[in-house]
């Protein structure tokens, strides 16, 4: 764990009166001062409202009031969370300038909550990418080593939090936007069960797998920022109608006698220096009392190809909504066919529009049952392996990211390349089960691993615990 | 190269997304999406036949409420935020030409 404030720390302090939220806000933006320009982690830094907020939060304090559970906590988002009268631009040239008439479901939540934002944070253009490197505003650098990438697309979001901008931050998960940039960047990163947390006002790349979740520096902070932000959202279709769980509760119940998947079968391409990290993890968990079992996902090797039909499917028709009417940037033209075409060639970037053709490709007349209806039964079929799997596990470990943060510009050449970084965090969206990456030591260069942990639907507590375990031991 | 995909249906699928690219946008997209295409072969050979396919994590079922009025975003606000806009309504160009 780094030498940075938990959230968890900030707010006791904060509520108790030990710390001013006015200078816990302060330092995170002189920290801001001293190294944004390096690391390009936000869109946007909101400094103002953050130190008006945070007087707010202290003159409340002062009159006796109670103000949450992330009392004065500095905060992140993720530039695709919509916030009102505030820029929300996914890294988008269409989007640029734009401001949400409305709050996401998770934004109101953490203002309830006692959160301070800080501001909003860079990502792959429309969260399509690992790198942060597709972002139209320039790349995020990754703040432990800054000749490479954050990783993506939350990429802002997790070098925010590694580079000390913020004490925690939000990102979103379509195939490992969490998971992976917070692997190279050394914190911690969850993505939820799909439905736990309401999507109502992230804009969308893929609904059926999108999910927001949280960055921190402590597994007790993303188990508090998890609560927090979870819970039915009449405003989500797609949202679970039960309470959020409680999860800050079981950290310190240890996995006696959890059974611990291990994946007999698991698809190559990892580096020998993250794989050592992931047999050191077993080792760890087997101490604490832990039985280590073998599972089979035989299918798991048709993720990828599953997942670059269906997301970019979903894509194309989500992102059919930016055509220069409603809002965002226009390219003016005589009739609306031209002006749609023209706007939508100006403001999308190279990825972005791949994703889209792609898409569209696969859903159109004479391709859909070749590709985006094939893929859906391969989606059905990695679901029942883990259903299988979770016949005989609690939780299944396996690495975050195939290979630790790499230099920029290194996989950039072959669109591919890029969609392989994303191997081992796919299938858990696929089955919409929840997954995080949890920092356990280093790899080649000194850079930091991530351990993944995949759980049933709804297998947060179980997830959350192991993920305690590992954070101890690392 | 391309003998999953022609530039021909690049084209055709660029002007189904409505996305205005160059001629020699189209060579090189039509190179990149070919090459997935050929790695997504990978599920050609599954027997895919007696599987339901899966297209959310789990069933949804429809979500209704009263039909009672409630507050709703500020149409004036809505409106600032469009390229262009006249009389309470967004504004566009006249609708013409050929559609697909």
């Amino acid at each position: 764990m780094s030498n940075f404030s938990t959230a968890t720390s900030i707010a006791h302090n904060v509520a108790s009166g030990a710390q001013s939220a006015a200078s816990v806000v302060e330092e995170h933006l002189q920290r801001i001062g001293q190294r944004e320009e390096e690391v390009h982690a936000f869109n946007l830094v909101t400094s103002a409202e953050a130190r008006e907020r945070a007087a707010d939060i202290d003159a409340r304090i002062a009159r006796g009031e109670n103000i949450g559970p992330l009392a004065g906590v500095p905060i992140a988002l993720k530039d695709n969370m919509c916030t009102r009268g505030v820029p929300t631009t996914c890294s988008s040239k269409i989007l640029e300038g734009w401001k949400p008439p409305y709050n996401a479901t998770v934004v109101d939540k953490l203002f309830a909550a006692g959160a301070v934002f800080v501001g909003k944070t860079n990502l792959d253009e429309f969260a399509m990418g690992s790198s942060t490197e597709n972002s139209a505003f320039g790349p995020t650098r990754n703040p432990l080593d800054t000749s490479r990438v954050p990783g993506g697309s939350s990429g802002g979001s997790a070098a925010a939090v590694a580079a000390g901008f913020a004490a925690v931050s939000l990102g979103s998960d379509t195939g490992g936007s969490i998971r992976q940039p917070a692997a190279l960047c050394g914190v911690v990163g969850v993505k939820p069960t799909y439905g736990l947390v309401s999507r109502y006002g992230l804009v969308a790349f893929a609904s059926s797998l999108d999910q927001i979740g949280p960055f921190s520096h402590s597994v007790a902070d993303a188990a508090l920022l998890t609560e927090v932000i979870a819970g039915h959202d009449p405003m989500d279709s797609t949202s679970i109608p039960k309470p959020a769980p409680s999860l800050v509760s079981v950290l310190g119940r240890g996995v006696e006698g959890m059974r611990i998947g291990r994946v007999a079968d698991l698809p190559e391409g990892a580096d020998a220096d993250v794989l050592a990290r992931l047999d050191a993890a077993f080792v760890a968990l087997e101490k604490a009392g832990a039985t280590i079992v073998d599972v089979k996902l035989p299918s798991l090797s048709y993720a990828l190809t599953a997942y670059y039909l269906i997301a970019p499917a979903e894509a194309s028709s989500n992102l059919a909504r930016y055509d220069g009417v409603r809002y965002g940037n226009r390219v003016a033209a005589n009739d609306m066919n031209n002006m749609y075409a023209d706007t939508r060639a100006a403001g999308f970037g190279d990825e972005v529009k791949r994703r889209i053709m792609l898409g569209t490709y696969a859903l159109s007349a004479g391709y859909y049952d070749a590709y985006y209806g094939k893929a859906l039964k391969v989606r059905r079929l990695i679901s029942n392996d883990f259903a299988a799997a979770y016949a005989n596990a609690d939780v299944i470990l396996t690495p975050t990211s195939p290979t630790v943060a790499f230099p920029f510009g290194a996989k950039t050449d072959d669109p591919l390349t890029m969609y392989l970084c994303d191997i081992f965090t796919i299938p858990t969206n696929l089955a919409g089960h929840p997954a995080m990456s949890v920092p356990f030591g280093t790899g080649q260069a000194n850079m930091p691993v991530g351990v993944q942990i995949l759980a049933p639907t709804l297998g947060e507590e179980a997830m959350f615990k192991v993920a305690a375990v590992l954070e101890s031991a690392a | 190269m391309s003998e999953r995909l022609s530039a021909a249906d690049v084209a055709k699928v660029a002007r189904m997304a409505r996305l205005n690219i160059s001629a020699a946008d189209v060579e090189r997209y039509t190179q990149q999406l070919d090459g997935m295409l050929d790695h997504f072969a990978d599920i050609d050979n599954l027997q895919l036949a007696d599987v339901q396919p899966m297209t959310q994590p789990f069933p949804l079922v429809n979500v209704l409420r009263a039909d009672v009025e409630q507050p709703c975003l500020d149409r004036e606000e809505v409106l600032s935020a469009a390229p262009a806009a006249e009389q309470g309504r967004f504004r566009v160009p006249p609708s013409g030409g050929e559609d697909e």
